[in-house]
Formats: C-alpha cells, sequence, structure tokens
C-alpha cells in the first residue's frame, strides 16, 4: 500500500483551506476553510493509522474525536458569526477590529 | 355568644331591693338578641354609600336617612317594651384572646344603652331628613352622608359597648368622623385646622381614657362592665388600690370629648362644619359621649371605696364649665359659636349632675338638651342658609321672614333657658334640686359650689340667649341677602324636634310622672341616687325669677336700633375682653404647647438626630475613609512604586509591539502560520 | 399531604422564590414579560402555599413547631437544616409571602429607574427566600444564614434604583448621591450587628458543649437556657451581642439613623419590603432566640430595652413632626411604631409579646401601604416636599383618600390593626413580668401613650399639608397626576382589606399567637 496518494491529498486539502483562511473576507467561508484543515489532518491520520497499522488504532480514534470537536468549533463558530451579523449586518472579517490595542 | 346574663339579673333584683328601687328586668327575648342590627345597619351602610353612594339615586342620602329611620323605630320599639317590663340582655362575640383577656364585640341592651339608641335615632333621622336640604348642592354631597353614616355606626358601637375596648373603638370612630366632617370643606385651611384641633384635643384626653380602661381592665382582670362591676361588688379586685386613678383617669377622657374645661376648646371651633353636623355631633349625642361613660361606670363613680373620690372632680369641673364657658357664649358674634358654647356650659350641667350623683337627672338633661339643642342649631342652620352668614351683625328681624324657624327657634330657646313648660325647664330643675338635695345631706365645697354656680348658669344661659334671639329675629334685617323661608324637608324636622323640646319635659315630673327614671335606671348594677317626691318649689321660685329677669335685662340692652352694631355695643370692662380671648386658653395651648412642640423640640430633635446620634456612624465612615486614604498614600507611593516601575517598562514594551496588532484576524492567522512553519523548519533543520 | 407536612411545605415556601429567581435568570433581557409572569406566579404559588400552611396549621396546638423537619446539614459543625413553625412565626410567614406578591403586582408598571426589571424582580424573589427563611428556621446558622441573605439584595437595590438626589452628610460634611450614602449605611450598621450575633452564636455554640454535644439547634439552646445552663458574665456578653445585631435591625434608637436614609432612598418597592418586613427580622429574633434562650439576662435588662423603646417612640415622633418630606417622615414613624413593638416585648409577658407579634404585623400591612402611596406619590410629583404639595383631594381623590386611610390606621385608629397592638403594648407595661420595676414600666406606659398623641399630631400635619386645601399652581396643569392605576388598587386594595379585617377580628393574627406566647413566656419565665 502506498501512503503517497493519502498524503498529497491532505496537503491539498491543507493549503486550500489555510489559502481560504488566509484570504477569504467572509467569516463563513474562513469558518469553511478551517473545516477544510481540520479534514487534512482526518485524512492524514486514518491514513497513518492504517499504513503503520496501530493495533490500538489510535489514529481512526483520535479522528473520530476530531469530527466531534470540529462540529463543536464550527457550531460555537457560525453561532458567533451570526451574532456578529446580526448586530452589524456585515459578516466581513477586514471590518472586526474592536480587539485591536 | 355570652347567654343572657341571668345569674346577674338574679343579683340586680337583690340589690335593687336593698337600694330601696323595685325594677323587674327580662331578658328582652328576640328583640334583644338582635338589637346588634342596630349597630351593624348604619355601619355597612356607610361602605355602601362609600362605594355605591354616587351611582344611587338618591346619592346615599336615601340609604343613610334609611338607617337612622331603623335605628330609631328599634329603638322605639325597644324603649317601649323597657318601660313595660324592663330589658337587660348582653351579647357578644368573641374576636381574639390576648394572654387571659378575652376581646369580643358584643351588645348591651339597658336602660342606659336604649336611651341612646332611641336618641341617636330620633335625632339623627331628623337631622338627615334636614340635611338633604340644607346641603342641597354641596361639592361633596355623597361623602357628607358617607362621614355622617359613620358617625353614627361609631356613635352606636360606642354605646352598645358591653366592654372597654369596644368604648374606645367607638369612642375613637366618632373622633375620626368628627374630625372629617368639621374640615368638610377643607379647601380652606382654617377648617382643617379646626379638625385638627379637635381630634388632638381628644387625643391628649384620651391619653387618659386610654391609661383609665388600662388600669381599670388589669385591676379586675376583664374589659367586660359586667364582670369589672361584679368583682367590684364582690370585693375580689384590686381596683380599690387603684380606683381614684382610674376614676379620674376615665374622666380626663370624658372631659376630653364632653368638652368639659380646660378640653373644652375644641368644641367651638368644630362649628366649621356643616350645621347639620353641629347639631347631631357636637350639641346632640357625640359630645355627650364623656356623659354616658361616667354614667355607663356610675356605680364606680357611687362607691367611696373606688373612685368615689373623683365625684368632687367632676362636680367641680362640670360647675366651672357650666359657668365660666357660659360666659363665652356672650361675646360671640357668631351665632353657632353662641350655641357652641351653650353647648359646653350644658353638658357640664350634665357633668356636675353625675358629679353629684344625680345619675337620672343629669340623663334627662342630656335627653332633652339633644332636642332642643339639635332643633336651636337646625333653626341657626336654617336661618345661616337664608342668609348666607353666620353673623349675628348680618342678621336682624327675621322673624318676619322665617316664622317657622322663628316659632321653632322660640321653644327651643325657651326649653334650653328652663322656662316652664318647656323640656328644660324639667330636666335643669331636676338637676339643681339634686344638687341641692346633695349638698344639703352631705355639705361639700363641691356640691356647694355646683349649686351656686349652677344657679348663676341659668341667667347667663337666659342672657345670652335673649341677645341671640333679639339680634336675630327682632328689629330690622340689616344684612344684604334675601331672606326667605327654607323649603318644608328643613322646616319639618324642626317642628319634629320641636314638638319634643316641648313636652319630653313631662317624661320626669317630680312626683307625677316616673317613666325617664324607670326607663334609664333598668341597670345590671343598682344605680342608688335620690329621687324627689316632688318639685322643690322653693329653688323654682329662685331659678325662674333669675331666667326671666335675664331674658328682660337681655332683650332691654340688645334691643332694637338703628344698627346691628349698635346693639350689640354692651360690654362690660375688663371682663369682655377677657372674654372675647376665651380667657386666653387657646392662646396658651397655641403659644405654650403646640408651638414650642412643633418648632424648636422638634427641630431640635431632628438636629440632634441628624448630626449627634448619627455623628457616631458618620464619623466612624470619615475616620476609615481618611485612615483608607492615607493607607493609599503609601500604598501608590511606597509599595507600588515597585511594581509600577516594572509595569512602566512592560507597558513601553508592550506599546510598541501592539503596532503590529491590527485586529485583523486573518493577519494573526498567517503571522501564526508563520510562526508554525518557522518552528517545522527549526526542527528539521537542527 | 403526608410530604406536606413534614417539612416540604415550609421549603417550598423558603425555595420557591429561589427557584424563581434562577428561572428569571435564565430569560432574555428583553422578555419582559415572560419576567413579569415568572415572578408573578412564583410569588402566587409562594402564596397559596403559605395560605395552604395556615390552614393546615393546627390552631389547637399553636404553641408546638409545626410542618418541622430536621435534616444534617453541615456535620462538621453540627449545623441542620431545622426548619418549622409555630403560632408565633406564621402570622410573619404569611405576611412575608403576601407583602412579597403585592410588591411584584405594584411592580407590574411601576419600574424604578435604570429600569432591568430581570435584576429588581430576581433581588426581590431572593429577599423573599431570606425572609421567609428567617421565620422558619430553628438552627442558629440557618437563622443568621437567612438573615444575611437579605442584606446584599437590599443593598443592591437601593444602590442601583434607589434616589440619585445628592446630599451632603452632616457633621463630615461630604456631598455623595443619596443613594450611595444609604445603601453603604444599610449595609454596614446591618453588618456590624450581624458580626456581633454571630459571635454570640457561636459563643452559645460552644457553651452548650459544656452540657452535651455542641448544637446551634434554637430549641435545644432554648431548653438548655431554660435549665440556667447560660449564666453570669457569658449570658451577659451573648445578650450584648445578640441585643445589638437584633436591635440595629429593628432599629431601636439609637442605632436607628440608617432607617430614614435608607427609607428614602430605596425605591418603592424596596422601602415598602424594608418597612414591611425586615424590621421585623430584628423583633422576631428578641422574641424567638433571645428572651427563650437568655431569659433571665432578658429579664435583667428589660428596663434597658423598654427605656430605648420608649425613646425611640418619643424621638420619632419629635423627628417626625419636624420634617419635610413625606417618606422621611413614614420613615420616622418606623422608629416610633417599631418603639411601641419592642416596649411590648420589653414587657415579657404574654400580653405584651402578643402585642409586638399583633403590632408586627399592623405596621408590616398599614407602613407597607404608606411607603406605596408615598411612592406612587413621589413618581407622580417627582418631589417629596410637602411644602410644595398640597390640595391632592382635589388633584387625585383617590389617592387622598387612601392616603388618609393610612394614616388613620397608622396613628392607631380602634378597630384598624394598627390599634390592637399600641394599645396592648400599653396595658402590657402596666404590669410587667413579675420583678421588673412598676414604677419604671408604667411610666413609660405614659410617656408612650404620650407618644401616641405626637403619632396623631404628625399624620394629621401631613394630611393637612398634603391632602388638603388648594393644590399649588405647578399641579393644575400636569399630566402626570393621574389617579390610582389598576396595578396600584391590585397592590393596595388587599392590605386596605386586611388592615380593616385585622382590625375588627384580630383572631386572624392572634388566634395563632396567643397559644404560642403563653407558651414561650411560661417556658422562659416559668410563669
Amino acid at each position: 500500500m502506498t501512503i503517497i496518494q493519502f498524503v498529497l491529498l491532505g496537503a491539498a486539502l491543507f493549503s486550500i483551506g489555510l489559502y481560504g483562511v488566509l484570504t477569504r473576507k467572509n467569516a463563513v467561508l474562513v469558518l469553511a476553510s478551517v473545516e477544510l484543515m481540520l479534514a487534512a489532518v482526518n485524512v492524514n491520520l486514518v491514513a497513518f493509522d492504517v499504513y503503520l497499522g496501530d493495533a490500538s488504532h489510535a489514529g481512526q480514534i483520535m479522528t473520530l474525536f476530531l469530527i466531534a470537536l470540529a462540529a463543536a468549533e464550527v457550531g460555537i463558530g457560525i453561532a458567533i458569526v451570526l451574532l456578529v451579523f446580526r448586530n452589524r449586518r456585515s459578516a466581513n472579517i477586514d471590518e472586526l477590529d474592536v480587539m485591536r490595542y | 355568644m355570652l347567654a343572657s346574663l341571668t345569674p346577674l339579673v338574679t343579683r340586680f333584683a337583690f340589690l335593687s331591693e336593698e337600694s330601696g328601687h323595685e325594677v323587674h328586668a327580662g331578658d328582652g327575648g328576640a328583640l334583644a338578641q338582635w338589637a346588634w342590627l342596630i349597630v351593624v345597619v348604619p355601619v355597612v351602610i356607610t361602605f355602601l354609600i362609600v362605594f355605591f353612594g354616587k351611582k344611587s339615586p338618591l346619592k346615599g342620602w336615601g340609604m343613610a336617612t334609611f338607617g337612622m329611620a331603623f335605628v330609631a323605630v328599634y329603638g322605639a320599639v325597644l324603649a317601649w317594651v323597657n318601660l313595660q317590663e324592663g330589658i337587660l340582655y348582653e351579647g357578644a362575640i368573641e374576636i381574639g384572646k390576648i394572654g387571659p383577656f378575652a376581646l369580643q364585640w358584643g351588645w348591651v341592651v339597658d336602660g342606659l344603652s336604649i336611651m341612646m339608641y332611641f336618641l341617636v335615632g330620633v335625632v339623627g333621622f331628623l337631622v338627615f331628613v334636614y340635611a338633604k336640604g340644607y346641603m342641597k348642592g354641596d361639592v361633596r354631597y355623597t361623602w357628607f352622608f358617607a362621614s355622617f353614616s359613620l358617625f353614627a355606626g361609631g356613635m352606636l358601637v360606642l354605646v352598645s359597648a358591653p366592654n372597654l375596648i369596644q368604648l374606645i373603638v367607638g369612642w375613637e370612630l366618632v373622633g375620626v368622623s368628627s374630625y372629617l366632617l368639621i374640615a368638610h370643606y377643607w379647601e380652606d385651611f382654617d377648617n382643617v385646622d379646626a379638625g385638627n384641633k379637635a381630634f388632638m384635643t381628644n387625643k391628649v384626653a384620651d391619653v387618659g381614657l386610654f391609661i383609665g380602661a388600662i388600669i381599670m381592665a388589669l385591676s379586675a382582670g376583664s374589659f367586660q362592665f359586667s364582670e369589672i362591676f361584679e368583682k367590684m361588688l364582690s370585693g375580689q379586685t384590686s381596683l380599690a388600690q387603684f380606683g381614684f386613678w382610674a376614676g379620674l383617669a376615665l374622666f380626663i377622657g370624658a372631659m376630653g370629648k364632653s368638652a368639659q374645661f380646660p378640653f373644652h376648646v375644641w368644641l367651638p371651633d368644630a362649628m366649621a362644619g356643616p350645621t347639620p353636623v353641629s347639631a347631631l355631633m357636637h350639641a346632640a349625642t357625640m359630645v355627650t359621649a364623656g356623659i354616658y361613660l361616667v354614667a355607663r361606670l356610675f356605680p364606680f363613680y357611687q362607691l367611696p371605696e373606688f373612685a368615689g373620690n373623683v365625684n368632687a372632680i367632676i362636680a367641680i369641673i362640670g360647675a366651672i364649665t357650666l359657668f365660666f364657658m357660659g360666659l363665652l357664649a356672650l361675646t360671640q358674634d357668631d351665632i353657632k359659636k353662641v350655641l357652641a358654647y351653650s353647648t359646653v356650659s350644658q353638658l357640664g350641667y350634665m357633668m356636675a349632675a353625675m358629679g353629684v350623683g344625680a345619675y337620672s337627672a343629669g340623663l334627662f338633661h342630656l335627653f332633652t338638651h339633644a332636642f332642643f339643642k339639635s332643633l336651636l342649631f337646625l333653626g341657626a342652620g336654617s336661618v345661616i342658609h337664608a342668609v348666607h352668614s353666620n353673623n349675628m351683625s348680618d342678621m336682624g328681624g327675621l322673624r318676619k321672614y322665617m316664622p317657622a324657624t322663628f316659632w321653632t327657634f322660640m321653644i327651643g330657646t325657651g326649653a334650653l333657658v328652663g322656662l316652664f313648660p318647656f323640656a328644660g325647664f324639667w330636666s335643669k330643675d331636676e338637676i339643681i334640686a339634686s344638687g341641692y338635695h346633695t349638698a344639703s345631706v352631705d355639705p361639700t365645697f363641691a356640691a356647694w359650689f355646683m349649686v351656686i354656680l349652677s344657679i348663676g348658669g341659668a341667667f347667663i344661659t337666659a342672657f345670652y340667649m335673649a341677645r341671640a334671639v333679639s339680634l336675630t329675629f327682632f328689629g330690622d334685617y340689616t344684612g344684604h341677602a334675601h331672606p326667605h323661608e327654607s323649603p318644608k324637608v328643613m322646616t319639618l324636622p324642626l317642628m319634629g324636634l320641636a314638638a319634643f323640646a316641648a313636652f319630653a319635659g313631662f317624661l320626669n315630673v317630680p312626683g307625677v310622672t316616673d317613666v325617664f327614671i324607670r326607663w334609664v335606671t333598668v341597670r345590671a348594677f343598682p344605680i342608688v341616687e335620690h329621687h324627689a317626691e316632688g318639685l322643690n318649689w322653693p329653688l323654682v321660685f329662685i331659678v325662674t325669677p333669675i331666667v326671666l329677669v335675664a331674658l328682660t335685662v337681655g332683650f332691654w340692652l340688645f334691643r332694637p336700633k338703628e344698627t346691628q352694631a349698635e346693639r350689640d355695643a354692651f360690654t362690660i370692662p375688663v371682663l369682655y375682653p377677657l372674654f372675647e380671648h376665651k380667657f386666653y386658653i387657646d392662646d396658651f395651648y397655641m403659644d405654650g404647647i403646640i408651638r414650642p412642640t412643633m418648632g424648636p423640640l422638634a427641630d431640635g430633635t431632628l438636629w440632634i438626630d441628624m448630626n449627634i446620634v448619627d455623628a457616631v456612624p458618620n464619623l466612624a465612615g470619615g475616620a476609615a475613609k481618611h485612615v483608607a486614604a492615607a493607607v493609599n498614600t503609601v500604598d501608590q507611593n511606597v509599595v507600588d512604586g515597585v511594581f509600577n516601575t516594572a509595569s512602566a517598562g512592560t507597558g513601553a514594551t508592550g506599546g510598541f509591539l501592539r503596532k503590529a496588532l491590527t485586529g485583523r484576524v486573518q493577519q494573526y492567522a498567517a503571522m501564526s502560520f508563520a510562526g508554525v512553519v518557522i518552528i517545522a523548519a527549526l526542527f528539521m533543520i537542527f | 399531604m403526608e410530604w406536606f407536612d413534614s417539612g416540604w411545605g415550609l421549603s417550598l415556601v423558603v425555595f420557591l422564590p429561589l427557584v424563581g429567581a434562577l428561572v428569571l435568570a435564565a430569560i432574555p433581557r428583553a422578555n419582559e414579560a415572560a419576567m413579569k409572569w415568572v415572578a408573578l406566579v412564583t410569588a402566587i404559588v409562594t402564596f397559596v402555599v403559605s395560605i395552604v400552611l395556615a390552614m393546615r396549621f393546627d390552631y389547637g396546638a399553636a404553641a408546638d413547631i409545626q410542618f418541622g423537619t430536621n435534616l444534617p446539614w453541615i456535620d462538621a459543625i453540627s449545623a441542620n437544616y431545622h426548619i418549622g413553625i409555630d403560632g408565633i412565626s406564621l402570622p410573619l410567614v404569611v405576611l412575608s409571602t403576601f407583602i412579597t406578591l403585592l410588591v411584584v403586582i405594584y411592580s407590574w408598571e411601576h419600574w424604578p429607574e435604570p429600569h432591568n426589571p430581570k435584576l429588581l424582580l430576581a433581588l426581590v424573589m431572593i429577599l423573599a427566600t431570606g425572609m421567609t427563611g428567617t421565620f422558619v428556621a430553628l438552627d442558629l446558622i440557618l437563622f443568621f444564614v437567612f438573615f444575611e441573605i437579605v442584606l446584599l439584595p437590599m443593598y443592591f437595590m437601593i444602590g442601583i434604583w434607589g434616589d440619585t438626589s445628592m446630599r451632603v452628610v452632616p457633621v463630615v460634611n461630604w456631598e455623595i448621591e443619596l443613594r450611595l450614602y444609604a445603601s453603604i449605611k444599610f449595609f454596614l450598621f446591618t453588618l456590624f450587628g450581624s458580626a456581633f450575633m454571630l459571635l454570640g452564636f457561636l459563643a452559645l455554640y460552644f457553651k452548650s458543649g459544656d452540657v452535651g454535644p455542641n448544637t446551634f439547634d434554637i430549641l435545644q439552646l432554648s431548653e438548655l437556657g431554660r435549665a440556667g445552663v447560660f449564666t453570669g458574665a457569658f449570658a451577659f456578653w451573648v445578650f450584648a451581642a445578640l441585643f445589638l445585631g437584633f436591635a440595629v435591625k429593628v432599629p431601636m434608637w439609637p442605632l436607628h439613623t440608617w432607617l430614614p436614609d435608607a427609607h428614602t432612598a430605596a425605591p418603592t418597592i424596596g422601602s415598602v419590603i424594608l418597612a414591611a418586613i425586615l424590621l421585623k427580622l430584628g423583633t422576631y429574633g428578641f422574641i424567638r432566640i433571645l428572651i427563650p434562650i437568655l431569659p433571665d439576662e432578658a429579664r435583667r435588662w428589660a428596663w434597658f430595652i423598654g427605656v430605648l423603646a420608649v425613646i425611640g417612640i418619643i424621638y420619632g415622633s419629635l423627628a417626625c413632626l419636624a420634617q419635610n418630606d413625606v417618606k422621611r417622615l413614614i420613615a420616622y414613624s418606623s422608629v416610633g411604631h417599631m418603639g411601641f413593638v419592642m416596649l411590648g416585648v420589653a414587657t415579657m409577658t404574654d400580653i405584651g409579646i402578643n402585642a409586638a407579634i399583633i403590632g408586627m404585623v399592623a405596621h408590616g400591612l398599614i407602613t407597607g401601604l404608606l411607603f406605596f402611596i408615598a411612592g406612587s406619590m413621589a413618581h407622580r410629583y417627582h418631589t417629596r416636599d410637602m411644602n410644595r404639595l398640597g390640595g391632592q383631594m382635589l388633584l387625585m381623590p383617590k389617592m387622598g383618600v387612601l392616603l388618609g386611610f393610612a394614616a388613620m390606621a397608622s396613628l392607631g385608629l380602634p378597630s384598624l390593626a394598627g390599634f390592637w397592638g399600641e394599645f396592648m403594648s400599653l396595658l402590657a407595661s402596666f404590669n410587667p413580668l413579675d420583678g421588673l420595676s412598676l414604677g419604671l414600666f408604667r411610666t413609660l406606659m405614659v410617656l408612650a401613650s404620650i407618644g401616641t398623641v405626637m403619632t396623631a399630631g404628625y399624620m394629621l400635619w401631613m394630611l393637612r399639608s398634603v391632602n388638603f386645601g388648594e393644590p399649588a399652581a405647578e399641579w393644575l396643569d400636569d399630566h402626570n397626576l393621574h389617579d390610582v392605576d389598576k396595578f396600584e388598587w391590585m397592590a393596595w386594595a388587599p392590605l386596605v382589606v386586611m388592615t380593616i379585617a385585622i382590625g375588627i377580628y384580630p383572631k386572624i393574627v392572634l388566634g395563632a399567637t396567643n397559644d404560642a406566647v403563653v407558651n414561650l413566656v411560661n417556658k422562659a419565665f416559668g410563669g
């Protein structure tokens, strides 16, 4: 079994996600990009778990844990974004600079 | 409910044999058991008027008058049965226990209370009818009848009281309704002040009532009159030890309500209320509550080992009141104030009668006075209604314009001054004769003082009434209004009262009829007093000429002249200024007691409170604040110095670094990613 | 109903408001209607449960503790969750739930500034728990906890919703916002008192170890007190400590100065709760704790309590006569009325203590009503200065009539509730407990009855200035001056009805208290 395709897929997903996080203006898309990055990590975890033949399958367990975490994280994130949108009529993260200084 | 007082009735029969006065009494049956209706009906009607009066067709008058008619009829029936067979009944419901004392509402049906039910009902009914005419168009017509009904209820609570607590309740209820009615026209502060004066004077006297009731109840172990008397007569009470003080304190309470010297000051001012109020409350019924109290406790005041010694004080106070307060009526221009001082003086007669042990005579005068004085007040009201002024200087010659008022007023005057055959003649004569009897049996100073001043009082009464009648009804009209006779709704009650004023005296002609004595001596405890076999003719031949002389002199002195001012010009130097200033008693209360209390004393207390009592916490707070400030200084300059230096460095660094923080999330993310990349690179290299 | 009688009923009355407060905390700030309903339903249910308690109460055994339970709470110091009521606490428990309900009804449309109904209602609910809890606690630690719980909500109530006008404090000349001054003063005074009180409780706890296991249980301590365990200097110091704690709360002269400020500064519902119930915690402490546990010391110092009480009566009345501020006047009148209550307590007789309890209930109803009215008046006129007011009977006739009624009730008019407490404490002071100085107490009786005259004086004076005469020009076209509104009626009418009802039929209160008081006095003083 080769590992290379899975590592490439993970790297691609991570890069796309990183690009999205760093460049998108819409907070929802930023959140989606974060999900992509998490997905990349998951792909890597599953792939290496199988590749290394870990008896305890720690990688897959960690993946399940991450999926739950991602769901929780995106739930809170979306809630915050919605509240911000409701208050400011905008989800543009360039305008969210109240935490400066 | 308590059963009827059967044991007491037997006991009473036994004692009354001793006193030589034979009275048989039953328990009155259902009539007495339902007598609580007399009290409850006016009270309920008061609430009905408050809630529904304005919407009812007669604006509350109908309900109020119905209540009084009910009381009058019930009272009359009770009086009739009482005369036939005697009624002694006491009912009660328990409303709580406090320690060993049972608190009760109850109703007494005996001669004394029946007399008061009848009186309040009849006079009340007539005055309420009159008030329909007098108060017509008043701003607070319904409110007036609500307060008036409250008064009737309170008065009946008072006179039906079988215990001291209920007596106090009724006492204060009539006080507060008096306050409301005196201050009826409260837009004007003068009227409010008059109301306050009445309330406060009574409240001062009530201290006596409270203390007396407390001493009595605690010594006898009960608030019930019947139990108190029973224990008193059987000697099972420490009341003898405190008898004098209890009697004196209760009498002080009575002095307040019955306007005895020196608590008389409120009554003339109380004339600020509408005239029907003056007639019913401040002449006929409420002010007699004090007399009623002494009469209710008569056995207590009668026995030398209890409050017997107070009797002399009662007689002297009564005599002072009847004579000196009568004098004040001489200088008043306001016709209602003339009548008010006259009321004070007549109350003095009643009180003095109680003081010399003339129970029936005092109550008889209370009875007749209620009719003729309310008649006079209503007559005066009729006049005031016609000329729109209280002042006799704006009257004169009204005889021609208002014949019905004039003639009824004449009957009232005849009764008041004590002319044969009007009611006052019989009752006043009875008082003087009883006083004379007491003085001759037991010649004390108090008794003789009372007799002499009573005879003098008769002169003064006739004199000021002659002046009032002459200035009001004779001569020519000098005012500016157009006097006219009052409507029927006002004159008919006048005539009703006039009938009583003319004939009520025949209820009790010594030696001929003793209806009234039989009526009011139906008591659960014997009333031991002297009843004359016939008229005391020598006294009649002294008093009646004195009255006639006074009337003649009065009419002559104040005979018709050019102007009212000229007619009223007669004065006696030294004395008249004294009368005009009411012996300076009011001034003394105002400047000597009230102003200093409300002014310096109250202000001083408040100043002490804010600046001395409160100084401790405030100073403690202040000191704490100063200590805190000192600690703070040390803290800021020394301890904090170290930290401040450290933090200044931190601050400068932060100030530099914060320029990198733009608040853009993505920039932060890029920076952190760069950091991760660098760290990863470092891992790879090393 | 077994569960109800064995502690759950009482616990419901005490803790339902707290649950209500928690629910309130969960309601979004925007949803005011929900808050009001939650508060109202909580108050109604609590009141109904307390009425059920009153109905299931066995009046034949009013001297016994009923509905009680005794569960371990803090084992380490053997503090228990011991609750229960007898005839003395029952009227006060019902009074607390009753007043809480009325306060919530009144609040429906009368919000003091700054608005924030969520916090205000939650504070009211917490107060309710503290108040009823104090009346049912039979364990000193539990009592102390409840006693202190009421402190914070009241502090915030005065400090946040209070009068924002500036006031110069005499003597030290600071200028400070009245609400801050009053709330801090209230807090510090009460804390000062309760610090000593806690010391007293601890002393009793340790001393009780001499004859058995250490205990905070009020009933057990009462037994010990009767058995003469607490004597000598120990008893004196404990008495002094507890006296301070309770006397501040009553308040007794000269510890009363927090009261006028707190009442004047507090928002309407704050003053109502403060006057109607908080003051009773102190007198209740005297009756429930001080007299049973330290009977000999109480008897020894009865003269002192009596003298302070009568000074309070005369002094409070005189201070009232000098007032121009309606709320301050009513506040000082509370000093006088609580003086009558304390005079009743000081006589240490069954009559006197009955008088004190019925006086407490009556004062709660009447002064509660007075503060409601004064608050509503201040809200409409925007001033409390009696010199500027006048002619209210023309401007707002119904308000005027109610004020007149409340004033009459307050001056102790017979046939209204206030009379019984006043008259009976005078009655009691003529014959105080055996061994107390007759001469002194009879003098006190006379002085106190002179106090009733002065009470009448300032109440009539207030009516004259506020109700009567012609209104000043500034009020004639004032559209704020609408007459009593519907929520005010709903909150006030029950007070009026109860004032009349207790006046006519005092058995409503005495029926519960009398046996309990007789029992208490007999046990404490071996009658």
